[in-house]
């Protein structure tokens, strides 16, 4: 299997090849299935101007946060804000080129990337600021508006588990964009909490097939939790 | 009196029916879960990649890998499927969400809803949003009539950046419910106690006021 075998061994591995100005997808909503120790490694490389696509920004302090308070962040493609006070801080004061983005939208943006699909209509954000500037088309007497995909140079990926051949499953909502970004990525990097022997994993329950990933690594995680809500 | 947070969640869960699937937003939407009828099975859609979003976890089943879109932490009912960004506004955009619940700084008489931006004061984003209201036919919109300082929020056009054009018929406020048509509110009830002037007067865009105006009870 050698040429198929995914496995790297550091994180300075995983990364191997990221510089300044590149674009980076990254996967998770919220704190959760985000890839923590890739964007530690981010952090420690100090590579600046990144134009990074993900759901959200992180928190202050943990997450793609950190990359924002390190100033490596030139450009953010993201649908929610939310609570992150830095990143909204850099948004208004101009500091940070911000695009906002539907998230069904940024989401298809990814899918279509990865499958060689250079634009879609969608009605999302027709006659708002995001048709600003963009070709609207009539279908069936309805609006769309011409969305172009997305791809990017790395996609930093957070799996559950994978193995050697880089097949992903990944674990209850931890999903969300991780599968979309592993597609669109012109180097993808899956960070696991398992490596398992090959065949473990049964064919018909991988999400990610590992002809879309390029490298793969264990980690361990804090997988923080944002919203801590437990019933009365 | 205006309507408390619960008393709206309780009577925008009047519009469930047995066999939906529901898209609940965050803040006063999300409290309709509360009020699903005994009889009902209704399927909750939670847009991070959840359909069929159960309650609050307990201190020990809790699970950081499984959250709502509102990044609370919560379990899967039994019928639940979990899947990606992708499928999951496929099922939004594509028109398969039987009701979606959502709160709005602004809604106005073409069916115009603003909820994502106040320009150079307050970005939260529009997350999905946008995708919401664009992709569903039966969307009911929750807010405050009007603000603390007392300005309608049910204008004539909005003053803020649209989250979508021309989708939004269904409203409900803490002093009434209405309906929007052909560029004109209708009040179709009020919450108890709200006279009809005090909801003339709170609203800026048009509004007909129908013979039939019912009193909410709860």
């Amino acid at each position: 299997m050698a040429g198929l075998d995914k496995r790297v061994a550091t994180y300075e591995e995983a990364l191997d090849g990221l510089t300044d100005n590149m674009t980076v997808l990254a996967g998770g909503f919220g704190l959760c299935g985000i890839p923590e120790n890739l964007i530690n490694e981010i952090k420690r490389r100090g590579v600046k101007g990144l134009t990074v696509v993900s759901n959200n920004c992180g928190v202050d302090g943990f997450g793609l946060g950190v990359l924002l308070e390190e100033r490596q962040i030139r450009k953010m493609i993201a649908s929610y804000v939310g609570e992150n006070a830095e990143f909204e801080r850099q948004l208004l004061s101009g500091e940070l080129e911000v695009e906002l983005t539907p998230q069904g939208t940024l989401a298809e943006k990814m899918r279509a990337g990865g499958a060689g699909i250079p634009a879609f209509f969608t009605a999302t954000g027709y006659g708002t600021p995001v048709a600003d500037g963009k070709e609207v088309r009539e279908f069936k007497g309805r609006h769309y508006i011409l969305e172009e995909s997305i791809t990017g140079d790395f996609a930093i990926v957070k799996g559950w588990k994978a193995d050697h051949y880089g097949n992903v499953v990944y674990r209850n909502t931890a999903q969300n964009f991780n599968p979309l970004a592993a597609t669109a990525g012109k180097i993808t990097v899956v960070e696991v909490e398992e490596i398992v022997e090959p065949g473990v994993l049964l064919p018909s329950e991988i999400h990610t097939p590992g002809i879309f990933v390029d490298r793969v690594i264990v980690g361990t995680f804090e997988k923080r939790i944002e919203k801590r809500t437990v019933k009365a | 009196m205006a309507l408390t947070r619960e008393q709206m969640a309780q009577r925008v869960a009047r519009e469930l029916k047995d066999g939906y699937y529901v898209n609940l937003g965050i803040g006063i939407p999300t409290l309709v879960a509360n009020y699903v009828p005994d009889d009902m099975d209704v399927m909750l859609q939670s847009e991070n990649g959840l359909l069929g979003m159960g309650e609050f976890p307990t201190e020990s089943t809790i699970d950081a890998d499984m959250i709502n879109a509102g990044k609370q932490t919560v379990t899967a009912r039994r019928g639940a499927s979990i899947f990606d960004s992708a499928q999951s506004f496929a099922m939004i955009r594509g028109g398969h969400v039987d009701l979606t619940v959502l709160g709005a700084f602004e809604v106005d008489v073409q069916g115009n809803i603003a909820s994502w931006m106040i320009p150079g004061k307050l970005v939260k984003g529009m997350g999905g949003a946008m995708d919401l209201v664009a992709g569903a036919d039966n969307i009911i919109v929750t807010m405050t009539h009007a603000s603390k300082d007392g300005e309608s929020k049910l204008l004539e056009r909005c003053s803020l950046p649209l989250t979508g054009a021309g989708c939004i018929r269904k409203v409900l406020t803490d002093l009434a419910y209405l309906e929007i048509d052909n560029g004109t509110f209708i009040l179709r009830e009020t919450a108890p106690g709200v006279s009809v002037e005090e909801i003339i007067e709170k609203t800026a865009g048009k509004l007909i006021v129908p013979d039939d105006v019912k009193e909410m009870t709860f």
